[in-house]
């Protein structure tokens, strides 16, 4: 038999779902993960974690993006090619603000979306849960909780009964 | 503990009457009509990715070309003859070119204003209609960087406004408000593309999920091999396609989380950008020392201007669509409703600012601002100044009326009447300050040509081919947050009477 990925239990709707994580959260599983079409309010803290580090990702973009603004702006106009205009200083940060402002978004956003992707880990495109059709009808209306096989706590008879008992149907095993 | 004890009733009758009062009933219009469910949601937007697209759709995509090619034929004929076959003649140097750039730029506000603020300010109602509005600004931002790019005359320059190494060694001037509205624009193009990627990368996923549910379940058995085979080529295409740029998505609680913070931040980021880019626009005006350009209410009102011609744009595009695939459960009345009165708001603000404006140049006691402002209303160009006033400032007016706003046609009609007074907004302030310049010896009247009109007329077919190859290509509504704010995306299960989900949908609604 290949190696298993884990088991993926169906859930009926989203209060089924989120009571049901936070079951599986205080049951103390590390490595399992919620499947909803949708963001649910208050899922991450049920599922046990924490904010999201993306923030960090933003912040060193829009403070690198109004350095390197401000930076061109000194390097062009006054170090590189010192530009005279109506005797006004060949720089001060007054003057370049508006560019270092479009600049700081711009590589902010970028962050975000970079730190989006990083802490997803994505892209992903293989996964061993896309074999699953099952897995597959959760993005149009279906409900999920999978528990990989590579928790400490994971044991395929106990952890199938577990996702029973707190409502899961449909118990399939996920190979890897 | 203390304050609650004493509140205990103290006789039978007022305990009596306690247990009868019940916590009043919020009724709110759902978002989304007739209780659907979230499979209807998926069925309907991606069905009109993944079915043959309906007649109107090629009729229109034809028309749409051949407008297109207006712009094309103007910028052809611009660029082997010169800037001079436009109507701009000293000092009239910034004419239609400049209005149509102001114009379109201003369109693209609406969409940022659905996708960030109106998130930042936690209003659902902007769910349905966010994802066709951002596909608005990123489309009406390429239809206006074309006016500057050619304006420069030799437009295989162009690459001059960028921070560039070139063979002269010269850096741009950045002192500049043209060179400030270089990076206001480009960055709010790229970051109005991020955003709108970011936010379908959910869509994206499911619309892979499905192509592999169909290639997995097999095609229909009753179709001959070639269509079969044809079948599946474009089941995998659309796999691969979709598959490629959702990165991966599978939905996960982490996914989700990440995602969310993320939306929130480049709401964020969005937010002050918007604000900058159209008051940076406002500034190429402002920094000047040209009569009726030279005021600091510029910026804030070129910003409500903006946003009035978008949500504009906004209305003209969503009801013809909300009547053709039949979208009355996900664009409702509440969301016209909203639409109507943002129109109205923004309305009134450009209103007080153009009699504002005059008011200042009277009380400002400059003699050349004060004729500039009369020439407006009153000079040669009088009958632009009025159009301006009445479409934008009687217009919309009629929408206080709850009769008005219920008219679909009607709103469609005064919204592409407040497009036509936001195009004379710009039109009037660009030129009137222009051609009555401080020496009366160069005065005169300034018109387009045909090449003008050709270009200006052609952006509105590039426009509508880019944005019906949006409708055909890709999801039109983001699902997962049309979904969230449907009554059974509460993990509590609370919402709307029975059409709640979970062990308390049979009680009367939000009743634990």
């Amino acid at each position: 038999m290949a190696k298993q990925f884990g088991l993926l239990a169906r859930f009926k709707d989203t209060p089924d779902l989120f009571h049901a994580a936070e079951k599986v959260r205080d049951a103390g599983y590390r490595k399992w993960d919620t499947y909803a079409p949708l963001p649910i309010h208050g899922l991450p803290a049920a599922q046990g974690l924490g904010r999201s580090k993306v923030p960090v990702f933003t912040l060193c973009g829009g403070v690198f993006g109004f350095f390197i603004g401000m930076f061109m702006v000194w390097y062009m106009n006054l170090y590189d090619y010192p530009l005279l205009v109506g005797g006004m200083p060949f720089f001060s940060p007054i003057f370049p603000f508006p560019i270092a402002y479009e600049t700081t978004i711009l590589l902010a956003a970028f962050g975000t979306l970079i730190g989006m992707f990083v802490m997803n880990t994505l892209p992903q495109h293989h996964h061993p849960l896309f074999n699953s059709e099952q897995f597959l009808a959760t993005s149009s209306d279906q409900f999920m909780i999978a528990i990989e096989s590579s928790d400490p706590q994971f044991n395929n008879e106990a952890t199938r009964r577990f996702l029973e008992e707190i409502g899961g149907t449909d118990i399939q095993v996920i190979e890897d | 503990m203390a304050t609650t004890t004493s509140n205990l009733p103290t006789c039978p009758a007022q305990a009596e009457l306690l247990d009868q009062i019940r916590p009043a009933e919020h009724k709110e219009t759902p978002l989304v009509g007739n209780n659907r469910d979230f499979p209807w949601v998926t069925e309907k937007i991606c069905t009109i990715v993944e079915s043959r697209v309906p007649t109107w759709w090629w009729v229109a995509f034809v028309m749409a070309l051949f407008t297109a090619s207006f712009t094309g034929v103007g910028l052809v004929w611009l660029v082997s003859t010169g800037v001079g076959v436009w109507g701009l003649a000293n000092p009239v140097n910034w004419g239609w070119a400049i209005v149509n750039f102001v114009f379109w730029i201003g369109i693209g506000h609406a969409g940022t204003l659905i996708s960030a603020i109106l998130c930042l300010l936690k209003q659902g109602w902007r769910t349905s209609i966010n994802r066709a509005a951002e596909a608005m600004t990123i489309f009406a931002v390429v239809c206006a960087g074309i006016f500057p790019l050619f304006h420069v005359g030799r437009v295989w320059f162009a690459w001059w406004l960028f921070p560039i190494p070139n063979s002269n060694a010269i850096w741009p001037q950045f002192r500049s408000p043209l060179e400030w509205d270089v990076f206001a624009v480009s960055t709010y193009g790229t970051v109005s593309a991020l955003f709108w990627y970011m936010g379908m990368i959910p869509d994206l996923g499911t619309l892979r999920d499905r192509a592999t549910l169909v290639l997995k379940r097999g095609m229909d058995e009753t179709l001959t091999p070639i269509q079969r085979k044809v079948q599946t080529t474009i089941w995998t295409l659309r796999k691969y396609g979709y598959g490629i740029f959702a990165m991966g998505w599978r939905n996960a609680g982490n996914h989700w989380r990440n995602y969310e913070m993320a939306y929130l931040l480049l709401a964020g980021l969005s937010t002050p950008l918007v604000l900058s880019v159209h008051t940076i626009v406002s500034f190429d005006f402002a920094v000047s020392i040209i009569p009726g350009w030279h005021t600091t209410i510029f910026p804030p009102y070129f910003v409500a201007g903006a946003i009035f011609s978008g949500f504009g744009m906004v209305m003209t595009l969503m009801l013809p669509l909300r009547a053709l695939y039949g979208f009355h459960d996900l664009i409702t009345q509440r969301h016209i409703d909203n639409m109507c009165k943002i129109c109205l708001g923004t309305g009134c603000i450009v209103g007080y600012a153009y009699i504002m404006e005059f008011f200042i140049a009277w009380y400002g006691a400059n003699p050349f601002e004060e004729f500039a402002f009369i020439n407006r209303a009153f000079g040669q160009y009088a009958w632009a100044y009025w159009i301006m006033f009445s479409c934008n400032v009687f217009v919309p007016q009629l929408f206080w009326f709850k009769a008005v706003r219920r008219n679909a046609a009607m709103v469609w009609i005064m919204s592409i009447l407040i497009n036509v007074g936001m195009w004379f907004e710009r039109f009037v302030i660009t030129v009137t300050s222009l051609a009555n310049d401080f020496l009366p010896t160069s005065w005169g009247y300034y018109s387009p040509t045909i090449v003008d009109i050709f270009t200006f007329f052609g952006t509105f077919g590039l426009f509508s081919v880019l944005f019906l190859l949006f409708l055909k290509v890709l999801p039109i509504m983001p699902m997962g947050e049309v979904k969230f704010v449907m009554p059974q995306a509460d993990p509590h299960g609370h919402g709307f009477g029975d059409t709640a989900q979970g062990p308390n949908s049979d009680s009367k609604g939000g009743a634990h």
